[in-house]
């Protein structure tokens, strides 16, 4: 189970290849990558992305999520990579991906992944838009989607 | 005793604030004084609003902060 934790773009593809080659038995890997849009909600223009963190708790926060969901899915492992500081507008601002012997398990846990971390990741993500700057919570569509998993599995 | 500051809370005040206070003192006296100090961090700065640690565990309003800790006020987190 891998989670980290980037500073600087990267690429997706490549993380993904790695990830793939160190599967022992898998006959699928489901990915995700969330991508900064060059709109925001209101249509204005983003000039950037700025995700702020904790030197430790971030970090931790991406491990607990992979880790859970190892331990919740029939998968064989688990990768989160999540970038933090500036991200300009159509570079790569995380990638979850799982692999298994199944599809079905691995495209589960690439969707638990992202409903947590748009939630519990520790991160602050100022939007720097053309008419100004905006910190961002999380919406209640986000806040639903967490809920669904506990829904599925009480306790 | 160090201050950290993330978020909109980094914004207003950076990332790091060095604060003296008389011992003993909670976090709820280190929030008073820092909204003292920094009144345009007040409305942000509110217990409702900022959750506290002290270094990497959460604190309740009444947890003793000593000299040499690290105190963090976390605005609401946006998530990944």
């Amino acid at each position: 189970m891998k989670a980290r934790l980037r500073h600087h773009p990267f690429v997706p593809g490549d993380e993904l290849d790695a990830f793939a080659a160190r599967l022992a038995d898998a006959g699928a890997v489901a990915n995700l990558t969330g991508i900064a849009r060059a709109r925001s909600r209101s249509g204005a223009l983003v000039r950037g992305l700025f995700l702020d963190h904790h030197p430790r708790l971030t970090p931790r926060s991406l491990d607990r999520i992979a880790a859970a969901a190892l331990g919740r899915f029939e998968i064989e492992d688990a990768l989160i990579v999540h970038r933090c500081g500036t991200i300009l507008p159509g570079e790569p601002i995380v990638l979850a991906a799982a692999g298994a012997r199944h599809r079905k398990p691995a495209l589960q846990a690439v969707h638990y992944m992202m409903d947590r971390l748009k939630s519990e990741a520790v991160f602050w993500k100022r939007e720097d838009r053309e008419d100004g700057s905006e910190w961002i919570e999380p919406t209640e569509d986000d806040r639903s989607a967490l809920a669904r998993w506990s829904e599925q599995c009480p306790g | 005793m160090i201050i950290l500051l993330f978020g909109r809370l980094a914004d207003i005040l950076g990332r790091e604030v060095a604060l003296s206070l008389p011992q003993p003192c909670t976090v709820a006296d280190v929030r008073r004084e820092l909204a003292r100090l920094h009144p345009a961090s007040a409305a942000e700065l509110a217990a409702s609003r900022a959750r506290a640690f002290i270094g990497d565990a959460m604190a309740r309003e009444d947890a003793v902060v000593r000299d040499g800790d690290e105190v963090a006020f976390f605005p609401p987190l946006s998530g990944g």
